[in-house]
């Protein structure tokens, strides 16, 4: 009865004639076959929509499964902590659904599963959201239960105590991970203690401790303001879902002004060569990280560094990812990457290589960041460009991805048709604009090295490379102390 | 549109709802002359086409002393083939927009490619070269490049990786000594160094032919368009007869075993796991939902009285591994500071019993069900890479000879009342099982005792 049974049946039929079809296309192994014309890149349109607070909406339809997400977006992101005051904003997010509206935390949980949606907060660098995924069915019962969260969070004394000894607890079990020591180190190599980059996100030991109910409520009062806030609604939903909006953000109004976020000093570009070796006894690789400071949303130059970086190290046949994982064997993996923010961003290379191979590892990753500064070759030129542009498409196909992009859109200020525009730019970088890129990014003699491996066996064939002075740390120096938890 | 349903059906929490409304991914399906099954869906909401295609065979087809090969042998598959370059496979996907990747488990590998939906020939010519011709470009050197990688692969796994150990010790503690599951899939150091040329030819020979594969090629495509490219690129792949099926291999763990392994980690760590039912055999989907009720969610059991409330772990998770002739089920929890395993364990052990005495509550399970619920839109989404659609019908076409399982699958979830959970818990979670308990260095009475209760 149902279009499956028919579909089965159908199947069975062409089961039984293709047996015996006769053969027509021959394959032509010689060359690989020719691709039709690319179809370019179309999303679905934005609606932008406002509630009577003047809270922007973007709304885009996607109505291939019946889910939407909503996401709240607020302009409280870590680069608004007051100073000394590291991690208010990620505590602050992260206690949002631990009670609110009158119901506990354990209350709002079990509501919001027993819908089958989830309901999120997380706070960035240049933003805090609030996530809401829900069977579109059932929008109209889990908005309400986000705009508590979101909007009216009780903040429980109890749970805060709970909170901060997990957040310690986090810090004290980064220590175990080698990626999370080098990526700590990176980022203070990088941007200096002073920089709010060079800080953790979520704030050290000392800042976890300290935090009281009064600074959270503190916080939420001062950020979380219709203001500073726009939703982004991603899915199977219409512009009819505006009075379910209404209803549940459009009497928000803040408490007070918003207070202006003294701008963050955009982060200095390194000036030499900072060499840092962490020791982490009988590590079995060595995690090497690079960095330098890199461009700010809005980056003028995005495509040609996309399509530079695919060559570099963005991609499986990158030169970084081929030459030591494919040539010599050294790592299972090697990339490259951008992380841009409103003010400044970071540009790095990020590698686990096998401890005995540490020293030559390093001297071919600085023999990629040399020749990537040189033209490339026109195959070279043209598969990058291709991944890059015609591989697209592919990041924008469920609910979740496009929805992270219109996020993206809303904190960084990106036109619509930013991301439709970006496929014919990156077609039209050529070997010149690749090489003028990487020279833009890249600068061997400028910028962070950090080695996080087993000091004995790795520090004398990293002096052997003569990069200059090496500095030796141990993983108190790089994480702090290990935090007393209770 | 996958989905012809209106999801308020589906959703409806009440028990009396109408006949819910079925989940369907429409396919087409036919086999080629030389055994290759293949098939076609059509999903025309994103301009990418997903090739997906998976070998019956995994690492429990390894032979003694050759534990890791299967997995090799996958990274080996993008090396090069009689008509494709070594490095080519890669690089002619990424010149059209192409991404690929593979995967080895103990009862399969799967291969995928997704790529705009104009190049969808650019997969099928390079996956139907390695399936018809991959020795004729296979040198030892080419192995011995892939085995540094994959020593590397392991390197990040296990040796560099806090709590890796338990990879290596976990399925020779659940598993007797010749068991298929009883070695990890990454394999040993020893066993990697010593896989050779003839092996490579051996197992290709032995387990890739067509007979032993099944084909999904799902996207922005049009069926009868595919369905030629399929016959044109697949043709003349040389044919093969189907793989012996691999023989059932009944365990019954009769005893507790514990061991305690010593690793460079700040917090102990204890997991608890047990021997339990196949995919898709009585009692798979009950032990699912035993795990959400234990460990899914806020409100679940465990992490509810463990984490919530008493605050001696940091975390929890629980969950059933399901595989072709047994499943693992495992309770993984890490402790607080100050907090030994025997305290973790006699807590974990309490909460088990009781969801053994006393069946969960309506509430319970029906949070469970429609998180479930759920969970099955959210894996519509995307047609490609792992857990896309086309991965998920090779996925029901390899375990119960149906594609579109999706809703006989989910049907298993909605038919589970709270007797069938406790039933559960109470049937496979008994004393036959292996604690290991993962320590600080030099810290083994915060272990739970090696001596047995």
């Amino acid at each position: 009865m149902s279009a499956r049974i028919a579909v089965r049946a159908a199947s069975l039929l062409a089961l039984a004639l293709l047996a015996a079809a006769p053969l027509r296309a021959q394959a032509d192994r010689s060359h690989p076959p020719k691709p039709a014309a690319v179809k370019p890149l179309k999303l679905p349109p934005v609606e932008r929509l406002k509630l009577s607070n003047g809270i922007g909406v973007a709304l885009v339809g996607m109505h291939e499964v019946p889910v939407v997400e909503v996401i709240l977006v607020l302009r409280a992101g870590a680069v608004t902590d007051p100073a000394g005051r590291e991690g208010l904003a990620a505590m602050t997010a992260d206690m949002l659904d631990e009670g609110a509206g009158g119901k506990d935390a354990l209350a709002l949980a079990d509501a919001i599963d027993f819908l089958g949606a989830t309901l999120g907060a997380g706070s960035g660098w240049d933003a805090s959201t609030v996530r809401l995924r829900v069977p579109v069915a059932r929008l109209d019962d889990a908005l309400p239960l986000m705009a508590d969260v979101a909007l009216r969070p009780d903040f429980p004394e109890a749970e805060l105590q709970r909170l901060r000894k997990e957040a310690l607890t986090d810090l004290l079990q980064a220590r175990d991970e080698p990626g999370a020591i080098a990526a700590r180190a990176l980022s203070q190599a990088v941007f200096g203690p002073a920089h709010r980059y060079g800080k953790p996100q979520a704030g050290g030991a000392a800042q976890i401790a300290s935090w009281s109910v009064a600074d959270l409520r503190a916080f939420h009062a001062a950020r979380y303001v219709p203001s500073a806030a726009t939703l982004v609604v991603v899915g199977d939903a219409t512009a009819s879902v505006l009075p379910s909006l209404e209803k549940a953000f459009g009497s928000w109004k803040a408490a007070s002004a918003a207070t202006p976020v003294p701008p963050l000093p955009a982060p200095r570009q390194l000036a030499g060569r900072t060499i840092w070796l962490v020791d982490k006894k009988e590590a079995a690789q060595s995690s090497l990280r690079l960095g330098r400071v890199g461009p700010a949303w809005p980056d003028p130059a995005y495509a040609a560094n996309q399509v530079m970086n695919t060559l570099l190290g963005g991609s499986f046949t990158s030169r970084l990812n081929d030459n030591l994982r494919e040539q010599h064997g050294y790592a299972y993996g090697a990339r490259s990457g951008f992380r841009r923010n409103l003010t400044g961003g970071l540009f790095q290379v990020a590698t686990d290589v096998q401890t005995d191979k540490t020293g030559p590892a390093v001297g071919e990753v600085f023999k990629e960041l040399e020749r990537i500064l040189t033209p490339a070759a026109a195959d070279e030129v043209e598969r990058a460009r291709n991944y890059a542009a015609l591989g697209y498409a592919g990041d924008f196909e469920t609910t979740g991805q496009l929805a992270q992009r219109m996020v993206d859109a809303v904190v960084y200020g990106l036109a619509d048709g930013f991301y439709e525009g970006f496929v014919p730019k990156a077609l039209a970088v050529d070997a010149a604009a690749l090489q003028q890129a990487a020279r833009g990014a890249i600068d061997t003699k400028k910028l962070a090295l950090v080695v996080v491996g087993d000091r004995a066996k790795v520090e004398a064939p990293l002096r052997a490379l003569n990069l200059g002075e090496i500095k030796n740390l141990t993983v108190d120096e790089v994480m702090g102390k290990a935090p007393a938890i209770e | 549109m996958s989905l012809a349903v209106p999801l308020a059906l589906l959703l409806a929490a009440a028990p009396a709802s109408p006949s819910p409304a079925r989940l369907s991914v429409p396919y087409t399906m036919f086999r080629l002359p030389n055994g290759l099954t293949v098939i076609v869906h059509e999903d025309h909401s994103a301009p990418v086409a997903a090739v997906n295609c998976w070998y019956h065979v995994g690492s429990g087809r390894e032979t003694p002393g050759r534990t890791g090969f299967a997995h090799l042998f996958e990274h080996l598959m993008f090396e090069g083939s009689k008509n494709v370059p070594e490095g080519a496979f890669d690089r002619w996907l990424e010149a059209v927009g192409g991404d690929n990747n593979g995967s080895t488990q103990e009862d399969r590998t799967n291969y995928y490619e997704d790529v705009p939906a104009n190049a969808v020939e650019v997969p099928l010519f390079l996956e139907s070269d390695r399936m018809g011709f991959l020795l004729d470009n296979m040198t030892p050197t080419t192995i011995d490049g892939q085995r540094d990688v994959v020593k590397n692969e392991r390197r990040q796994g296990v040796e560099n990786q806090p709590y890796g150990k338990v990879e290596d010790a976990l399925p020779p503690a659940l598993f007797p000594k010749d068991h298929p599951y009883s070695w990890p899939v990454i394999g040993s150091m020893a066993d990697l160094s010593a896989a050779s040329h003839q092996d490579v030819m051996d197992f290709f020979k032995k387990w890739y032919g067509p007979a032993n594969a099944s084909l999904v090629i799902a996207g922005d495509v049009d069926t009868a368009e595919v369905k030629a490219a399929a016959q044109k690129w697949f043709r003349d792949v040389p044919k093969s007869e189907p793989a012996e099926p691999i023989a059932p291999r009944p365990v019954v763990l009769r005893e507790e075993k514990r061991i305690v392994l010593e690793d460079r980690v700040q917090l102990p760590r204890l997991y608890m796991a047990w021997v339990t039912p196949p995919a898709f055999a009585p009692g798979d989907a009950a032990l699912d939902a035993v795990a959400g009720v234990l460990a899914g969610g806020k409100n679940s059991r465990l992490y509810k009285r463990l984490v919530y409330e008493l605050q001696v772990a940091q975390d929890v998770s629980a969950g059933q591994g399901s595989q072709g002739l047994a499943s693992t089920f495992a309770v993984v929890v890490t402790a607080r500071s100050g907090h030994k395993l025997e305290e973790i364990r006699g807590l974990v052990d309490e909460e088990i019993a009781k969801l053994q005495a006393a069946p969960p509550s309506e509430r319970e399970l029906q949070r469970f069900q429609n998180r479930t619920e759920a969970s099955f839109f959210d894996r519509l989404e995307r047609v490609g890479g792992f857990g896309g659609k086309a991965d998920q019908l090779n996925l029901y076409y390899f375990r119960t000879g149906d594609p579109d399982y999706f809703e006989e699958d989910l049907a298993r979830y909605r038919a589970l009342g709270p007797s069938d959970v406790q039933a559960a818990a109470f049937k496979f979670l008994g004393p036959g099982r292996v604690l290991i308990s993962v320590v600080p260095e030099g810290k083994k009475e915060l272990a739970v005792a090696e001596v047995a209760r």
